[in-house]
């Protein structure tokens, strides 16, 4: 990698140290994790109840983590902010989850997936992780079966497959379109066999609100009951973060209202190092806004572009209805540019081909905000039924949500952010720059690169849960002495009044704007400068937006009510003054980050026929923040840059093309 | 449009609660449910008033957070979750009556908000199918007939959200009990502890009081994810069945 | 956490049903179901009536000697008896707790207008009414206590007791319960027994039918004698 001046340094941030993952043995890939595992160091069992393992997040990361460690004989306290852990928001995953069992015997394997995985996060990626997920991936399934998950069969009692975007064999399991939710209610039952058990000590509606770190390990966490208000600290030996990602910056996302950043946010504030923070992956197919009233965007599944034809009127500002729009007034713009993929092409492709027909005044629908995706032709070909029996359930939550009727006009869809791949940093023990700080699931940057495929989600989320963490903790725990932390101990009484401190400072300030209103125009300038396309200049404005509306926000927030009582918008305003505070990072990550590359396309960095242009011999590398504390400007003083460089002995980098 | 809502408003579990009124205008037809109870709190906010507190989560009819009873029916005149209904299924001018979901074992914790640790509860009583993480066969070693992995499925669908209680007469947990029983004791895997999870699940069911079932199928009516009531009848096949299977043993 | 009810002890056999809700449910399906096959006998055999006194009496008398030599006078009636009241006392205990459980796991009444869950009402006091109906029926035409009849006999005993207006109205009224009950109660016993088609559209039609019939047979009689078809 070549040391010159990386654009916006000492501007807004400075470069640090490298930074390597020590923990993935050399050599080859195929049994890296064997031996890993091998050398890994083991807690006798009759020893392992007098461990504590705390474990934030009950999604498929952290329910199944918690379940795994309880199974083992750890003592695990485990925290949600929703009433019940089978609420997390791995449940609305819909499409399916990837494992290279080649029940198909179309050529899949698990090196095939490994390779399937690098190359769709467009070399962004850890070839070590990577491959160890593509391998758990089969194990993965037959943990689920064994529980009772009812996936998909055939006729034969078999397991039944379907292909996914941009893979050429039929890999992905599924449950009808609520994959998520049977694979999490399946984690769920585990983990209320070990609550029911004694096992592991569930705080539902608890949010984290702090780490506690002593002698430089994670040791606890401070956590709020949502019910009474009442903080509380939790000590042990370890401290898992199975939190989810970051996708509500933005305000509208397809996740949960619920989903936050604030754990994984509060461990960066302590120590933590905050990996590729502005990839974003941005999902075409969504349902338009409706309006200013708007709380969330709702998914309709990838699938419908197997079928649906994406089009906008020719004309800037035809106001007609679709129906009186003639076929030669129409652009099939991805059959016009992509002519060998069309409709088809992989998720970032099409969004910001969504965007640019918006951009230049086609948009369909209220604002100009939606392209076509029309089933006429679908319709005619194979008939009403047909369709209505491929896609029935999705056509009817449409018509629910937008009350107009896509058998007889398009849907109109638009872009919407989806996922995060980027989150806390990582080593190959999952394991985040504080010692006993582990990060699971999408709260990790670790597996998808700069984009994820569709159905990697809940594989990467059950991996990092069922199969690696045990394995990891208990090395963790085997290898290290554990003096008793006094719960009077400095370190602890100290983030004990810091929260204090803030819960206190929000309930005080009584302004005149809403936490919702701060939150909404968070989301619109990250999905103005920090959202489908990002330019330089784009990103200085925003942040320096982000950096006033933090100080606005801690002028003019109005709280309701007090700190001990259930207090949503106390809950709100807690997690938009961290979304704030990240969403600025996302920018600087952005800023510096001058290439195209997966969910991150710069407009400076394309090719000339406008397609996405990787750099990699100045950006093929993971950028890990490091917090410096409060900063000058309002906002966090310069973050600390530090690169991972990415090493490919095995998937050698190359451009995507798709045209 | 221009509502009139009568909510409960309760501050905590142990105080006594009642309806309040509150006008509120410009509601747009396209807006959820939860977006007008959101257009209602940011005007309360300003004013200076608590507000409603109401558990949602991922506003797309699948975590099963949402849930209040609406002119009397759990989730409102559709059947579906709280979150997928939408202002167009109302008129303007309409009086709407909001509730929390009614059961003893419901204790209310504030406004609509509800505690549902019951149920969390009856699920780890017998709940799952015991397969340690490490310790499974492959996973096309046992075939399931589609029929059954599909019945299965179709009962799995359930979310948890409680609206065949609250809409209950009794406040029975039948259908939520059934589903599970019916989900797991239809499975090849599931047959180790068949006996077993249907006896304990009922038993913390009866503990937790609930009501019993008569038979009245609103559960099935108010069910956002359709649970057929066929699933009550196979509940208590699957409890005869226990209870012959213990008498031997 | 809620306070929970006290737990009973665990279900262990059918010796031990009662600890549950839905043991109590299988207690009152059982009992129930016993109860409407002798509800089926009683009417059939009342329909002798249609053939005259002499017949109808015989009837009536054949009843107390089934079973005889094996058996001593009246013994089968009165196996048969106590066996309805255990039957009935069973329903009635299981009727009576259940509903009070029921009803402590809805403290708090909803304000908005209640839509439906009718058949629930529908039983309990349904029940109250067949209850009412039972004791006056019995000192009716068994006793014959408060039966303006001069003689002993049955059909003296029908076509006077229904000579009476009021007798009319209440037995109508009575029957009315009875099919309501049976309506609800037939298919709602079998699926708490786990017959997994009670609730199909053909079982369900066939409960209304089948109520329909034994209210039907039942009023035949006391409309025959206000008509004077008997008398």
């Amino acid at each position: 990698m070549t040391d010159q001046t990386m654009v916006g340094e000492g501007e807004f941030y400075s470069v640090g140290g490298p930074l390597a993952d020590d923990k993935a043995p050399d050599g080859e890939i195929q049994t890296r994790w064997e031996r890993r595992k091998f050398a890994s160091k083991l807690v006798n069992p009759a020893n392992r109840r007098k461990h504590k393992v705390i474990v934030v997040g009950t999604g498929l990361a952290g329910g199944a983590a918690g379940a795994s460690l309880a199974e083992q004989g750890y003592h695990v306290v485990q925290f949600c902010f929703q009433d019940s852990p089978r609420r997390a928001h791995s449940i609305a995953a819909q499409g399916g989850i990837n494992a290279a069992k080649n029940y198909r015997n179309d050529g899949d394997s698990i090196y095939r997936l490994f390779y399937d995985t690098v190359k769709g996060g467009d070399f962004r990626g850890r070839e070590s992780n990577i491959y160890r997920l593509a391998e758990n991936s089969v194990k993965i399934i037959d943990q689920c079966v064994a529980q009772g998950v009812p996936f998909a069969r055939e006729y034969s009692g078999l397991l039944d497959t379907r292909s996914f975007g941009g893979v050429q064999v039929q890999r992905t399991f599924y449950a009808r379109g609520q994959t998520g939710q049977q694979l999490l209610i399946g984690a769920y039952q585990a983990l209320s066999k070990q609550i029911d058990a004694g096992n592991v000590e569930m705080h539902a509606r608890h949010e984290m609100l702090d780490l506690i770190i002593v002698d430089g390990r994670a040791r606890g966490i401070v956590a709020r009951n949502l019910v009474t208000g009442e903080l509380s600290t939790h000590l042990g030996d370890a401290v898992v973060l199975a939190t989810g990602g970051y996708g509500n910056v933005f305000y509208l996302s397809t996740n949960a209202k619920g989903s936050n950043t604030s754990a994984i946010w509060r461990a960066h504030r302590r120590g933590a190092y905050f990996g590729n923070p502005c990839y974003t992956q941005i999902h075409p197919t969504c349902i338009p806004r409706s309006g200013d009233h708007q709380s969330k965007l709702t998914l309709m599944s990838e699938s419908l572009r197997n079928d649906g034809r994406i089009w906008v009127p020719k004309k800037h500002g035809d106001n007609r209805p679709a129906a009186q729009i003639p076929e030669d007034e129409r652009d099939y713009y991805l059959e016009r540019i992509y002519p060998a993929f069309g409709n088809l092409v992989p998720r970032d492709i099409a969004s910001r081909a969504a965007k640019n027909v918006c951009d230049e005044g086609r948009g369909v629908g209220p604002g100009g905000q939606g392209v076509y995706l029309d089933f006429a032709d679908a319709i005619k070909r194979m008939g009403e039924p047909a369709v209505r029996e491929k896609y029935g359930n999705l056509f009817d939550m449409y018509a629910r949500i937008t009350s107009e009727n896509p058998y007889k006009q398009p849907m109109r869809i638009y872009p919407a952010v989806h996922y995060t791949m980027g989150g806390l940093w990582v080593d190959y023990d999952l394991q985040t720059t504080i010692p006993g700080l582990f990060a699971a699931g999408e709260a990790n940057f670790s597996d998808h690169g700069a984009n994820r495929l569709g159905a990697s989600a809940l594989m990467q989320g059950l991996s990092d849960g069922y199969f690696i963490l045990p394995t990891v903790l208990n090395n963790y725990i085997g290898s290290q002495k554990f003096a008793p932390v006094a719960a009077d101990a400095p370190e602890v009484t100290e983030v004990e009044t810091l929260v204090k401190e803030r819960i206190d400072k929000l309930l005080s300030i009584n302004g005149d704007r809403t936490v919702d209103s701060f939150h909404r125009e968070l989301g619109q300038i990250m999905w103005d400068y920090c959202g489908m396309a990002r330019n330089d200049a784009g990103l200085r404005k925003a942040i320096s937006e982000i950096r006033q509306l933090r100080e606005e926000f801690w002028k003019r927030v109005r709280v309701p009510g007090t700190g001990a009582e259930l207090n949503q918008s106390l809950e709100k305003a807690n997690r938009v003054a961290d979304f704030i505070e990240l969403g600025e990072l996302m920018c600087i990550d952005a800023l510096m980050r001058e290439e195209s590359c997966g969910g991150h396309f710069r407009e400076e960095s394309q090719t000339a026929d406008g397609e996405a242009e990787r750099q990699d011999d100045k950006f093929s590398f993971v950028a890990a923040w490091e917090y410096a504390g409060e900063g000058r400007f309002g906002g966090t003083q310069e973050p600390v840059l530090h690169k991972e460089d990415l090493i490919f002995d095995y998937v050698h980098p190359a451009q995507r093309t798709y045209a | 449009m221009k509502l009139k809502l009568k909510i409960w408003r309760q501050k905590n579990a142990v105080d006594a609660g009642g309806m309040v009124s509150y006008d509120l205008e410009g509601v747009s037809t396209d807006m959820s449910f939860l977006e007008m109870l959101d257009t209602l709190n940011e005007k309360l906010i300003m004013e200076g008033e608590d507000p409603v507190a109401f558990d949602h989560d991922c506003r797309e009819g699948i975590c099963g957070s949402c849930g209040v009873v609406i002119n009397g029916d759990a989730h409102g005149p559709e059947q579906t979750t709280t979150c997928q209904l939408h202002m167009r299924s109302f008129k303007d001018g309409e009086e709407i009556i909001i509730e929390p979901w009614r059961a003893a074992p419901f204790p209310v914790i504030k406004d609509l908000v509800v505690d549902r640790g019951a149920f969390d509860r009856i699920i780890g009583a017998g709940g799952y199918i015991t397969a340690p993480t490490g310790s499974s066969p492959e996973g096309n070693s046992t075939r399931i007939p589609k029929p059954d992995a599909d019945a299965a499925f179709a009962n799995a669908t359930c979310i948890g959200c409680g609206a065949c209680v609250a809409a209950c007469p009794n406040g029975s947990a039948s259908l939520f009990v059934s589903a599970k029983v019916t989900h797991l004791n239809l499975l090849p895997q599931g047959q180790p502890e068949r006996t077993t999870r249907v006896l304990d699940m009922v038993e913390q069911m009866d503990a937790e009081g609930f009501g019993g079932c008569t038979n009245t199928g609103m559960c099935t009516v108010s069910c956002p994810k359709e649970i057929p009531f066929t699933s009550i009848a196979n509940l208590n096949k699957e409890y005869r069945r226990a209870v012959q299977q213990s008498n031997k043993a | 956490m809620v306070e929970t009810l006290s737990k009973n002890p665990r279900v262990t056999g059918f010796g031990t049903l009662h600890r549950s809700t839905i043991g109590r449910k299988m207690i009152m399906a059982v009992s129930g179901l016993a109860m409407l096959g002798f509800v089926v006998v009683h009417m059939v055999g009342n329909l002798k009536i249609f053939f005259g006194e002499t017949e109808f009496n015989e009837y009536a008398h054949w009843l107390r000697t089934i079973g005889e030599p094996a058996l001593h006078h009246e013994w089968f009636l009165w196996i048969m008896r106590v066996g309805l009241i255990v039957a009935l006392v069973a329903h009635f205990w299981a009727a009576i707790t259940l509903s009070r459980h029921d009803v402590k796991a809805r403290p708090v009444k909803y304000q908005a207008k209640r839509k439906g869950g009718y058949a629930t009402t529908l039983m309990r006091w349904g029940g109250v009414t067949l209850a009412l109906f039972i004791v006056y029926h019995i000192l009716d035409m068994t006793t014959g206590t408060v039966n303006p009849a001069t003689t002993n006999e049955p059909y003296d005993r029908i076509t006077s007791g229904f000579g009476e207006w009021y007798n009319v109205v209440f037995y109508t009224l009575a029957m009315g319960a009875l099919c309501a009950h049976i309506w609800h109660g037939l298919w709602s016993a079998a699926n708490t027994l786990g017959w997994n088609r009670a609730t199909t559209a053909g079982f369900r039609t066939f409960a209304v039918v089948f109520a329909l019939a034994v209210a039907f047979g039942f009023l035949l009689i006391p409309y025959s004698v206000v008509f004077g078809l008997v008398d």
